[in-house]
């Protein structure tokens, strides 16, 4: 082959060899196909154990119970009991480590989110008690009259 | 040395086969790695929403913006619910107001008063990620960065993801969007983190009213699998062969 022909031709082979090499430190070890084929499952594979190890924040009630078992009792023999304590504490994750009081959310607009009366027929809505946002007493907050834990009885 | 013809023949013939035959035939596998190659993953997971029950509280959302760590205020979310109103006009009124984060305390729609009694019908769709079967966003990932697991979530890796967008533009439920912080792009991934844990998903865990429930479809004793298995479920979006695996119960035909 000609000298010129040959020239750019290392320089080509030079470039290909190149990024073979620099490939071969920038690609992890475990990335490759690990799922059903090449279209879908070609991933780094430790990526799936650091999505399992991202930090849970919502606990349940189960471990509410643990410690808060006389409030959690009461909120269960309402007619909130499908209300997780999360819903109104925020999420318990680092209580009561860190975190040592949660803080509650009293706001009449987290009421409203069941309570507030849309005049929706047939919707799923209407199962809770409706209350019109615009009549029922404005402005106050629900828990100043309402136990959230007792909502139908020992009201104030 | 002598060497006839037909040992030439022999000695060529088994250097050719020995020289094609791959190294990694020879890998021994453990007997866990055999039984899981042979059965393959005993979880699937999937997705019942049943929309009679959603009343639009918008906890869940609430919730899942919480849990996986979403700009709060930021318009976007992994999950959201929509609010459909139709009029015995025939006009359907659809909204979602920051995914619907703070829940539908107004009965106004974009500013607009609706008459009750104009109402033909209203409900609320809450929205996910399908976790497809045949994922569009993982065939146009240029990096290899989103991908399905064995149990069949959609994952992203954010180290990996180079924040193209592609994925956000492939995905015909709209569910994809670019993390304001991480910048990378971000989906709902059934709080992979609490699945396999054993926990359930925040917005499941949070519901009041079991609108939402998740369900491993290879376990045939799974009580939600057995409704989607048994009772008429739909899927949103069929027609683009994408097989996904968030089910509805109860799906209106407006939904879209």
């Amino acid at each position: 082959m000609k000298w010129h022909v040959l020239r750019p031709l290392w320089v080509a082979i030079g470039l290909v060899a190149a990024i073979l090499v620099a490939r071969l430190f920038l690609v992890p070890d475990d990335f490759g196909i690990h799922g059903r084929n090449f279209t879908y499952g070609f991933y780094r594979l430790s990526n799936v154990q650091e999505w399992k190890d991202f930090p849970v924040k919502y606990q349940g009630r189960e471990t509410c119970v643990e410690c808060h078992e006389e409030n959690v009792q009461s909120l269960n023999n309402s007619p909130h009991a499908a209300v997780e304590c999360e819903n109104c504490h925020g999420p318990g994750v680092n209580h009561p480590d860190v975190v040592e009081l949660l803080p509650i959310d009293t706001t009449r607009e987290l009421c409203l989110r069941c309570h507030a009366s849309l005049g929706y027929p047939h919707s799923a809505r209407e199962q809770a008690p409706q209350i019109s946002n615009r009549m029922h007493k404005r402005r106050r907050e629900c828990s100043e009259c309402h136990n959230p834990h007792k909502p139908q009885g020992d009201e104030t | 040395m002598s060497c006839s013809r037909r040992d030439f023949l022999k000695e060529a013939m088994g250097g050719t086969l020995a020289s094609v035959m791959p190294l990694s035939a020879f890998v021994l596998l453990s007997p866990e790695e055999a039984k899981a190659a042979i059965d393959g993953s005993k979880v699937r997971w999937a997705f019942l929403v049943d929309t009679q029950k959603c009343t639009g509280c918008g906890l869940c959302v609430k919730a899942c913006k919480t849990e996986n760590e979403i700009p709060y205020d930021a318009p976007v979310t992994r999950t959201w619910v929509e609010r459909y109103v139709i009029t015995k006009d025939g006009e359907t009124h659809i909204d979602s107001p920051l995914g619907g984060r703070d829940g539908y305390i107004d009965d106004k729609i974009r500013d607009e008063e609706i008459d009750p009694k104009n109402i033909d019908k209203a409900f609320f769709v809450p929205k996910l990620c399908n976790q497809c079967d045949n994922p569009p966003c993982v065939q146009v990932c240029p990096v290899g960065a989103t991908y399905q697991t064995n149990d069949g979530v959609v994952l992203i890796d954010r180290n990996w993801c180079i924040g193209c967008g592609y994925c956000i533009m492939a995905c015909p439920y709209g569910v994809r969007f670019f993390h304001p912080e991480q910048k990378v792009a971000d989906k709902c991934n059934f709080c992979y983190h609490r699945i396999t844990k054993g926990m359930q998903p925040a917005c499941v865990e949070c519901c009041s009213f079991g609108a939402r429930r998740l369900a491993n479809l290879e376990d045939p004793d799974d009580p939600v699998t057995k409704i989607i298995t048994t009772e008429r479920v739909a899927v949103l979006k069929d027609e683009y062969g994408t097989k996904p695996h968030v089910f509805y119960l109860g799906l209106d035909f407006n939904v879209r």
